[in-house]
């Protein structure tokens, strides 16, 4: 099989969700990874850590413009006559996966979570991470859009060949007038541990409790619906149906109901640690260790038992 | 503007997810379907507010049997002006894409909205395999957006960040959080929508890319474990020894 791996290298550094896809693509085939960017030749050649065995690398696409994007992909995918191209599910994979595949012709499972079964069937998230469903391609060639953090990445110790690759972009379909890059150092659907919060919190200036708690884990911090929506926290930070989905290790929720609609983004954490005052809280049946008790003293005293095994290691 | 807005049915979000057929389908009894919320709450009313700006049309359409039209009308009772249904049942993202780009093309829209995605098969996809297939920009996850003389100023979501960008119309965008407040409709808006034209067309031939195989429920979570409130140690040493995650 000859695999294509497209990963975002634009704001100079490679993501772990991009190291799950090209692990993921090297667990299939022979894998090629086609990037953007202006991240240095050595820092790609690692990529072979992670299963790669070339990288190509376009020095003219300047943004995540889809349409453009998606000629890079495509014309990268008949350079090496891929028969599997992968993307990672995150915002930019959202935008260019849909092109690359109604582009080639090339189905698109979208949202796996496992490699291809023996049958070739792909598992996928559906019903928000309520279900899974097993997509079949019927095409000759097909996309994958791989769900962050469902896989995990091991790196081993080759090196790929890295090569300039140039292709006819076309004209962008945009200019960009201004980028606001996001604060805070974790990135929420990247984050493998996260610190989240809802309305028993009462307050946006009751807040440090859970921005402490995430600072002695190095956690990112997310919240319910409600609290976002009435300003309590940055949008961003929204878990849930019609937030973000996330899939971390550790999943922390304090003072948060579990109503069906914020589980629906998180059900898919590893481990879920419930705080909450009510032991009738639905959360608890979703969580794996549960604290009936008072946030406002759970948090202080988990975050500073905490701290004492972080000194120990 | 001629506006379009793409919709879509699904279930009630606190809906009962279980399969029948051994696991080939969803299984509907006692299942409320309700517009997209992303279609909804933030595409069709960012559209409706365009229009109201700057006059012109909204047309809604789905892919989808009659069982759809229900969830068309509460589209017209929140304002659109008119819909069209695809008669055929939604097949693979790309059939449904392939229907709404064929009927774009016979009738030129400045804009066409998405959700960010249905909430029941979360694929993403049928926004950007429309911007592909009529070879238009696509704006995927816009949280704002402002036009004027065919010129739009978007904020869109990436990876780290928002972007402010500016293109031309025509284009195709995906409506995310923040582009709109939910508009519940008023009696007028549900009398009205009785009577609002809706087309129902046949479908275009085109071959489905992928099909869904089976489903399964994930497996049950084993009983809560509960540390005392005062014993945060324990829970420490649950999460790093047992679970392994800290
Ligand atoms: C279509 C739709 C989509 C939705 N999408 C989402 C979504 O994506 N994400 C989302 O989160 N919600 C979503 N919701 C809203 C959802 O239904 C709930 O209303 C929301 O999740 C509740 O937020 P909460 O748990 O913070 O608040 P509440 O339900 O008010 O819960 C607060 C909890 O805090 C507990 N508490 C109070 N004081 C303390 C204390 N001192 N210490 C510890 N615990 C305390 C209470 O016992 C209670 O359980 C959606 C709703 C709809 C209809
Ligand atoms: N059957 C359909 N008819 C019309 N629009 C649809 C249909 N399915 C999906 N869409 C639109 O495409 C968006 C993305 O859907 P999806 O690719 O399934 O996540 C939705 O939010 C709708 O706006």
């Amino acid at each position: 099989m000859s695999v294509l791996v497209y990963i975002d290298t634009l704001n100079g550094k490679i993501a772990k969700s991009a190291m799950e896809a090209v692990q993921y693509g090297s667990k299939i085939g022979t894998t090629t990874v086609i990037t953007n960017g202006s991240i240095g030749e050595r820092s790609l050649a690692e990529l072979g850590a992670v299963g790669a065995s070339k990288v190509l690398v376009n020095r003219d696409l300047a943004s995540d413009d889809a349409a453009q994007t998606a000629r890079l992909v495509k014309a990268a995918a008949e350079s090496i006559n891929a028969d599997t191209i992968v993307f990672s599910q995150d915002l930019t994979g959202k935008a260019v996966a849909p092109r690359v595949s109604a582009a080639l012709k090339a189905g698109l499972a979208s949202g796996a979570i496992a490699l291809p079964d023996s049958d070739g069937t792909i598992k996928v998230n559906v019903f928000s991470g309520k279900a899974f469903g097993k997509v079949k391609v019927n095409t000759a060639s097909r996309v994958i859009a791989l769900t962050p953090n469902a896989v995990g990445v091991e790196a081993g110790s080759g090196t790929a060949t890295v090569e300039e690759f140039s292709a006819d972009l076309g004209n962008s379909s945009y200019t960009i007038k201004e980028v606001k890059k996001q604060e805070g150092d974790i990135l929420l659907p990247e984050a493998e541990l996260v610190v989240s919060a809802g309305r028993g919190l009462k307050g946006p200036e009751n807040w440090g409790i859970v921005e402490d708690l995430a600072k002695s884990l190095g956690a990112a911090t997310a919240c319910s619906r409600p609290v976002a929506d009435i300003g309590w926290r940055p949008h961003h930070e929204h878990v849930g149906q019609t937030g973000v989905a996330i899939r971390p290790n550790l999943y922390i929720a304090a003072g948060i109901s579990g109503a069906i609609q914020h589980l629906a983004g998180v059900n898919g954490s590893k481990v879920i640690v419930v705080i909450n005052t009510d032991p009738e809280a639905p959360f608890f049946k979703a969580a794996d260790y549960g604290i009936v008790g008072d946030a406002f003293e759970v948090l202080p005293k988990l975050a500073a038992e905490i701290q004492k095994l972080k000194a120990q290691n | 503007m001629k506006l379009l807005v793409c919709i879509s049915k699904s279930p009630d979000t606190t809906s009962k997810i279980d399969f029948t057929d051994n696991n080939t389908k969803f299984n509907e009894s006692g299942v409320q379907y309700i517009v997209n919320p992303y279609d909804e709450w933030y595409a069709l009313v960012r559209a409706l507010e365009l229009k109201e700006q700057t006059g012109g049309t909204v047309t809604t359409i789905t892919v989808g049997g009659a069982a759809d039209d229900p969830v068309i009308r509460k589209a017209l009772a929140i304002g659109a002006d008119n819909a069209v249904r695809v008669d055929a049942e939604a097949g693979d993202a790309y059939y449904t894409a392939f229907q709404i780009a064929e009927y774009a093309k016979a009738n030129q829209f400045d804009i066409i909205f998405t959700g960010k995605e249905t909430i029941n098969y979360n694929g993403s996809q049928v926004g950007g395999m429309v911007a592909e297939l009529l070879d238009q920009p696509f704006v995927s996850l816009a949280t704002s957006m402002e036009v004027n003389n065919n010129v739009a100023v978007i904020n869109k979501e990436m990876v780290g960040g928002v972007e402010v960008i500016e293109l031309n119309t025509p284009f195709v965008v995906s409506a995310a959080k923040g582009m709109a407040e939910q508009r519940i409709p008023n009696m007028r808006g549900i009398m009205a929508a009785r009577t609002k034209p809706l087309e129902v067309v046949a479908p275009v031939a085109c071959d489905q890319m992928v099909s869904f195989e089976t489903y399964e429920l994930p497996p049950a979570k084993s009983d809560c474990k509960y540390v005392d409130a005062e014993n945060m140690a324990e829970l420490v040493d649950l999460l790093h020894n047992e679970a392994k995650v800290i």
